[in-house]
Formats: C-alpha cells, structure tokens, sequence
C-alpha cells in the first residue's frame, strides 16, 4: 500500500471504531430508556385505586392491592436508615477527624468488606441474629439487614465530604477557640452537609430495592402488619412472588409495583445528584 | 486528617479547671462515642463472618475440601457438593463479562475521549441511573422480555450460526446460563463505564497529544496510548463488576432455571450460589442441609472479599500513576 | 439539619408503627403451595367472621413450613408431605412435645403440559411418567407416550421437564408416586421434598412452576390441580392401579381417599397416591396442618383451635368450588376429637 492508501485506511478505522464507541455509549443509555418505557407501559395501564389501597386478595381472585406492602416498605426503610446512618455517620466523624491512622485502616477495611458482601450473605446474617433465636420473622430482623447494607455506603461517602471540607475552615474555627466536637458539629458538618444527605439517599434508594435479604427476614404478610415485631409485606418481595406466578392479575400488578419502587428509587438518585451538583463548597465525589 | 491544631494543646497547665480543659473532655466524650459507632462496623463484619464460620461447621468436618469438588447436590441421601454452584456462578459471570466489557470500554472511551463535556456527563448521569435499578426488576424485564427475546430468536440464531461450538448445543429454553449471564451484562456495565470513564479522563492530556503530534489517528491515539496507560484501572472496573455479578440474587434466580448441573453448553438451566441460598436457605430441612447452604454464603463471601481487595488495589494504583509523572 | 431530618424520620417511624399497630391478634403460618388457593380462601373467610384474627399464612413450600414450624419461628406449618419419623424426632428434641398433622383438604398433583399445536387432553401411563422424569424419555412423540394417545399428533420436540427448585409437598406427592410405580425412581431418586432430579428445570412454587410452563413450550410439569385449572392449562390423564385412565377431578380424588379414610392411623400421617379402586385418581393426597402441642399462648391457641374447628365444618363447604375434595366424614370426626391434644 502506498503512503496515501494507508493513511485513509487508518483513517477509516479510526473514523469506525469511534462511531463503534458512540453506538456502544448509545446501547448502554438506551437500555435505561428501554427498561423504564416497558415498565411505563406495562405498569401504567395497572395502577389504579385499588393497587394503593387494598389488601392482597386470595389467590385467583382479582381485586388485590399492595397497600400493605408500600407501608411496608416505608416502616423497613425508616428502621434502616435509623440503624444504618447514625452509624454511617458518627463512624465516619471518627475516621475524619478523631482517629489515628491504624485504627482507621482497620474501620475502613471492614466498611469495604461489608460493602462488598452480598446481599444474600447479609440475609443469612439477619436471620441467624434476630430470626431463630427470637423464632419470629420481624420487621425488626428486615430493617436491620436493610440497615446494615446501608452502614458502608453511608460511612465511607460522609468520610469523604468531612475530609473535603477546606482546611481554612477548620482553622478558622480552632482559632476562635472551638473545641473539636464543636467545630464538627458546628462548622464542618454544615459545609458537608449537602454531600451527607446525598450519601444517606443514595444509600436509602440503594436498599430501597433489595429483596434478597428480606426473604429469610421479613418473610411476607397478607395484612397490616402491627408495629415493629410481626412479619411484613414489601414491595420487592411482592414484585419476585407476583412476576414468578402464572396468574395474570398479578403479573400486572407485578409491573405497577416495578414502576412505582423504580419511580421512587429514580426519583431520589435524581434528587440527590442534584442536591449534590449544587453545591459549592463541597467536592463533587 | 491532622487539622488538629497546638491550640489545645497549648492550654494552661494542670490544677486549673478551666475553660479550655473542660473543652477537651467534650472532645473525649465525642471521640468515645464516635468511636463507639466506628467500632460497630467492624464488630458487625467480624459478626458476619463468625456467624457464616460457626454455621457451617458440619459440612465443613464431614466433606471438607471435597465440598468444592464434588458435584452432588442431593437433599435425600444428605450428600452436598458445591461445585454445580460455583461453576453456575464463574460462568454467568464470565458471559456477563464478556459481553459488558467490550460494550463498557467503548461506551467509556466515547464518553472520555469524543463526547463534549456536557454530554458526557449527562450520558453518565443517565448511566448511573442504570446503575440504581433495583435488581428484582432486572429479574421481572428477564422472564417477560430476554428469556422469550433469547428462546425464540437469540438461541435458536447461535445455534444455527455457532452451532459447532459446544457451547450453543442442546435445545433452547430461554432460560440457563446464557441468558442470566446477558441479564448480568446489562447490570453491571454502568460500574464499567464510570469507572473506566474516570480514569481514561485521568490519563494525562499529554499522552494524548504527544500519540496525535507523531501522527497517530485519534482511534490509534486512544486504542494504543490512552487505554493502556488507563488500562490498570479499567481492570479494577473490571473486578469491581465482577464482584457485583457473583453477589447478584434475584435477577439471576429468576432466569437461570435452578438446576444443580454441569454443562458445557450456555443454553443449559444452572444454578448460582446466590440462586440457591435464595431459592432454598427457608427449606432446607435438617442442619447438614442448612449448613451446607451457609458454607456456600461463606465461599461466595470470601470470593467477592478478594475481588473487591483486588479492584480497589488495582484502581489506586492506577489514580496514583495518573498523578505521577507521564511515562511513554 | 440532620438532626431534624432523624426527628423527622423518628416521628414518622412512631406514627406508622402506632396507626398500623391495633388490637388485632395476629398469626403467621407457613408452608405448602399446594393448598395456598384454599388456604387464603379460608384465612380471609375466617377473618371476616373474626375481624380480630388475623391468619397470616406464607406459601414458601412444604419444606419451609416443616423447618419454620421445627424452627419456632411460624405458629403453625403446612405440607403435603407428611414430616418423616425423624423429622417428628427432631421437633420433639428441640420443643420436648410433639407436633400434630391435621388433614385439611384433598388435592391432587397433575401433569400439565405445553406442546405447541396440542390442544387434546393427552393420557400418561406411570412408565411414561417415570421414564419423562428419569430422562430416558425425551421426545414428546415417543412410543410410550404415543401409543396410549392415539390420534394426537404429538411434535418430535425434546421435552423440558419443569420441577420444583425448593423443598415441596408437591414434589413429595409426585415423587411418592413415582417411588410406587418405578423400582428405578425408588433406588435412585427416592421420595422427598426435596430430591435430586435427573432432568429438569426448576420453578419457585406451585406458582412458580406453572408460570415457567405456561411460557414455555413443550413443557411438562408437576402442579397441584388448582393452579392447572385457575390458569387454564391443560393437563393429562394418569392410569390408576385399575388400569383406568383418570383424570383428576373432585370425584376420583375422594375415590381415591376411601380406603384411607377407613384406616386412618391415629396420626393422620398416610399416603393415597395410587390407591386402590376404578375411580381412583393415583396421584391424590392429604394436605396437612402441623400445629405444635403446647401452645402457650392461650389466645393464639384458642384461634388456632377455632380455625381448625371452623375448618372442618363450616369451611369444608368452599373447598370444591376449588378443585379440593371435602375431607371424608370419618377423617373429620376423628380431627374433632385430636383437637383436644392441642394444649
């Protein structure tokens, strides 16, 4: 090949590969349109009144809701953002601003193991602490390993926007005689702030879905479920029973459910990124 | 980490009950109870991990190393092997690999090196969400869209085209290894994506420059320059993927079929380890049984232990190359 | 700010809690698929007659009833499978009283299939069934399959073969059969609720394995007859011991309980699948409630023991209008009296 000839070759595969990558970027971008169209279609048509309202009706029979299983959700993802963010939280005060360098490691490490476990692992967990030995299902036992998933995620991202918080504004602070805890409290945690609430949605929409560890924890219920100790319904777990069966009722409420748990979690991964994009004093992650 | 200032330091001496010395016992307060919670995470994760010990203790005297050899997985005649699982598991995985990590490369490169800044960060955003879908209902868009999508057409197409390869053999089901490992694809390419797009955005402009001044095409400028200075990084995306897709539960169980078998063909049903605790932990009746599953928690456990080790390391290593001095 | 939003979160914790949280006495059975249908039919129906007692039942399979009721965690179990002796003796070891079968219903396991073009009811011998199991026969239009449906047009596809994945009374209903009419199934396979298969892929529940069979073609799967019926699949005949093809229906359930119900043993723990007679359905079987001895808690108790008791007079009037056979006369009377040993 001459000079010329093969420098349009090289300049035709380049010409193709990038315009691969851009299909490539587009097949990725487009699944997440696919994913939610389908459920806007499929679901949309089936929530209705009845679906936020009404209790499951027995199998066979058409009528059935999922009211007990939204409330559900809500009470496993209150107890787990209050067992999983203070946690998260004050943890990550010590690892920015208390501790040493070893014990950090160490704190750290764990975070990231626990990060990494999976969810499945977790409900094992759950079930072997506060399932066989109290012998009921809970929501208790559900919130926790909601909430334990929830510790890293919280954890690690407060620690970065803590550390992220410019030196001027801690010095500026010690200067004026601040004490540690109060400059935490009162001037550090402030400029994080926006980065910590968008770590805790993050975290909050994460588990928000999960339904691996409530199999063995929460277990189901057809009712209300009374307080705190008893089994309960929630919105995952419906999803994976309902899609599984053959009726076709709940295959349809199967899809109401999926869009409304993906409209929520969308909503708030929304939400956060846009509490975090405008903030000025705080990093981006 | 070190702001602490002399200030406090340098507080009157002892006997004075002063202001500044009351100060720091707030501090000392503050720091044991901050430490408290700290300690908590590291007291749950021991906690995990003992429990998964002391809960599989049985089949772990009975079978011993024998538990990831053998292949039987039979509840009647009490005998359990965890190799069907584990090879459920590398093989979804793998296909899932397979096919996200060409796709998730390209999608990077293009949103490092082509598209302008705000579309590439609006792409991003749109990935992340990706990222964020719930994996039950990767599972639901599985049975009702990809398996009859794979059974009817996909499967049937290989098996013409490919058919001589033993991996497309066997009659199509829609349902097994291939099609769990595609729905596998499509949740973890976003981690693929954003982190390889992180560090190919990393990569130091005068790599780029320095390919492109001695007349690389911007394609072979990338492809030969860019990519493998980034490409440890882009193997940490590739393990932290990894991780996600051998964790994965209930997309997974709900498309692979839940049958404990071996194949050499990708169109056969399986099973994975997080499969089969789901689909079986609440059964499972007698301790043997039981402890056989949470031995198999325990080897997922440590499995997604030592990819995640590896991805992190990999990615730090990475990100301090970027920052250091560009080498050719 | 974070302070208030976990005022917030607390308040709003303490409100759902105190709003969802009444006076309600509230029960949590789990177990068998194989009755769920009738099961929520009853709990519901009981529930309205008694607004205060809430039955919550979870269907996880027979397998989690009987670990969950020998756990402690569920007030009660179910299974289509009767517990094995050494299950009885391991709740007794841990609970130092025994755990009592209560018959409910008769229902039967059908095979219900997909084959596209096929729209007959097709008959299947027990070799046929045992070999489709086993894995020996693999084609839709094998002899044994075709010779006893003459006039189908059956495919030459492969059968897919769709059992249970987790521990089921179905699955020990089936495989019992099997376990009588196949000495090869017997030494290899053998009866459970969980066994290893030869072929076959598996489904979550009843529920589950009738949805995969719906959907996919040419397949063949085990379901109890309700779920057959409810979702409007087809499903074959089975030659009984009489050499008849039947099919499973009210009728040939009850006929195939008869003799049992004669000789109920006092533990009410018995098998009816090919049982004796012309009208015989073979693979018919009780469905149990495991309910613990002792139960110390007077007003579950007392609940408990005011369902079963409403179950076996009032609440056997809804069971035919789905597909579940009233229990025999005899069997209930005997029920009414083991009540007692619940304390």
């Amino acid at each position: 090949m001459t000079m010329n000839a093969q420098l349009r070759w090289r300049k035709f595969v380049s010409n193709f590969m990038l315009s691969l990558t851009g299909v490539c970027a587009l097949v990725a971008v487009s699944a997440l349109f696919f994913i939610l169209g389908y459920l806007v279609i499929h679901g949309g048509a089936s929530i209705n009144w009845n679906f936020f309202t009404k209790l499951p009706a027995p199998v066979g029979e058409t009528g059935g809701g999922m009211a007990n299983a939204i409330v559900g959700s809500a009470k496993l993802l209150v107890l787990a953002t209050l067992i999983g963010v203070p946690i998260g939280f004050l943890g990550a005060i010590y690892l920015a601003e208390f501790s040493g360098g070893k014990v950090a490691f160490v704190v750290r490490y764990a975070a990231d193991l626990l990060n990494g476990t999976p969810s499945i692992v977790i409900g094992i967990f759950a079930y072997s602490l506060l399932v066989q030995p109290f012998k009921h299902f809970s929501t208790y036992a559900g919130g926790f390993a909601l909430g334990v998933m929830m510790i890293p995620i919280t954890l690690r991202s407060t620690e970065e926007f803590l550390l992220g918080v410019p030196r001027n504004l801690r010095e500026g602070a010690m200067a004026l005689g601040a004490s540690k805890w109060k400059t935490v409290a009162t001037v550090i945690v402030p400029a994080a702030y926006r980065g910590i609430l968008t770590a805790v949605l993050l975290a909050f929409a994460r588990v928000a879905g999960e339904t691996a560890p409530l199999l063995f924890t929460a277990l189901g219920n057809r009712y209300w479920s009374h307080g705190f100790n008893e089994p309960t319904s929630s919105l995952p777990v419906m999803i994976y029973t309902y899609a599984i069966s053959a009726y076709e009722d709940w295959h349809r409420q199967a899809w109401a459910a999926g869009l409304v748990l993906l409209g929520l979690v969308l909503i708030i991964n929304i939400v956060a990124r846009a509490i975090l994009a405008r903030g000025t004093a705080v990093p981006r992650p | 980490m070190a702001t602490t200032t002399t200030i406090e330091s340098a507080s009157p001496r002892a006997g004075s009950r002063s202001f500044l010395s009351r100060l720091r016992e707030g501090d000392e307060i503050a720091r044991l109870i901050t430490f408290l919670f700290a300690a908590t995470v590291v007291l749950i994760t021991l906690l995990i991990v003992y429990e998964l010990w002391l809960g599989s203790v049985l089949p772990r005297h009975k079978f011993g190393f024998a538990f990831f050899r053998t292949s039987v997985w039979d509840p009647v005649f009490e005998q359990f092997g965890a190799l069907p699982f584990i090879f459920g598991t590398v093989v979804t995985s793998a296909v899932a690999l397979l096919l996200a990590v060409p796709l998730g490369i390209g999608a990077a490169i293009f949103l490092a090196e082509l598209a302008p800044a705000r579309v590439s960060d609006t792409l991003e955003f749109f990935i992340d969400l990706l990222a964020a879908v719930p994996s039950v209902i990767y599972g639901v868009l599985g049975i009702f869209i990809i398996v009859p999508v794979m059974r009817d057409f996909v499967q049937p197409w290989l098996k013409e085209t490919l058919g001589f390869l033993p991996f497309f053999t066997g009659p199509a089901f829609g349902i097994g290894f291939l099609t769990a490992g595609v729905v596998l694809a499509v949740m973890v390419i976003p981690y693929i994506i954003s982190v390889s797009r992180e560090v190919l955005l990393s990569v130091p402009r005068d790599q780029r420059e320095a390919a492109l001044a001695l007349g690389a095409t911007r394609w072979e400028s990338t492809w030969k320059v860019v990519v493998p200075f980034a490409r440890t990084g882009i193997l940490g995306s590739t393990f932290l993927a990894l991780a996600r897709a051998l964790g994965e539960t209930m997309a997974v169980t709900m498309v692979i079929g839940n049958t404990p078998l071996i194949s050499d063909s990708l169109f056969s049903p399986g099973d994975s380890i997080a499969s089969v605790i789901a689909s079986q932990f609440k059964e499972a009746t007698g301790d043997l049984y039981t402890q056989s599953l949470i031995e198999l928690g325990l080897v997922l456990f440590l499995l997604t232990f030592v990819l995640n080790g590896l991805a992190r390391l990999l990615i730090i290593i990475t990100s301090q190359r970027g920052s250091g001095t560009a080498h050719a | 700010m974070k302070r208030i939003a976990q005022i917030l979160l607390v308040a709003f914790g303490l409100a759902l809690a105190v709003f969802t949280a009444h006076a309600a006495l509230s029960i949590t059975g789990a177990g068998a698929t194989f009755p769920y249908p009738m099961y929520s039919k009853w709990f519901d129906e009981f529930h309205k007659k008694d607004s205060n007692i809430e039955i919550n039942y979870q269907s996880i399979g027979s397998g989690g009833g009987i670990k969950q009721v020998t756990e402690g965690t569920v007030d009660f179990g179910a299974s289509d499978g009767p517990m094995t002796d050494e299950q009885l003796k391991a709740y007794q070891d841990k609970h130092g009283f025994p755990v009592l079968h209560f018959p409910t219903v008769l229902g039967a396991d059908v095979p219900t299939y997909n084959i596209p073009g096929v729209t007959a009811e097709l008959n299947f011998t027990p070799d046929a069934l045992a070999g489709i199991f086993l894995g020996k026969i693999t084609k839709w239009n094998d002899p044994a399959i075709a010779d006893a449906n003459k006039g189908v047009n059956l495919p030459a596809n492969e059968i897919l073969v769709i059992h249970r994945a987790e521990g089921s009374g179905t699955t020990y209903i089936w495989t019992d059969y099997l376990s009588k009419i196949s000495d090869e199934w017997k030494t290899k396979v053998g009866k459970a609720t969980s066994v290893k298969w030869p072929v076959g892929l598996g489904g979550q529940g009843n529920e589950g394995v009738s949805g995969l069979v719906k959907q996919t073609p040419n397949a063949l799967g085990y379901v109890e007859l309700i779920y057959a019926i409810q979702n409007k699949m087809l499903y074959g005949k089975v030659r009984n011991s009489s050499g008849q093809f039947i099919k499973a229906d009210l009728a040939s359930v009850t006929a195939a309980a008869a003799g049992a119900a004669k000789n109920m043993p006092d533990d009410f723990r018995v098998s009816i699948t090919d049982a004796p007679g012309k009208a015989a359905y073979p693979v018919s079987s009780f469905t149990w409630l495991l309910i613990p001895s002792k139960i110390p808690d007077a007003a579950k108790r007392d609940a408990i023991k005011g369902f079963v008791k409403w179950m076996l007079t009032d609440g056997q009037n809804d069971t035919e209008a789905l597909a579940y056979a009233k229990l025999p006369k005899e069997v209930v009377a005997k029920e009414l009296k083991a009540l007692n040993n619940v304390q």
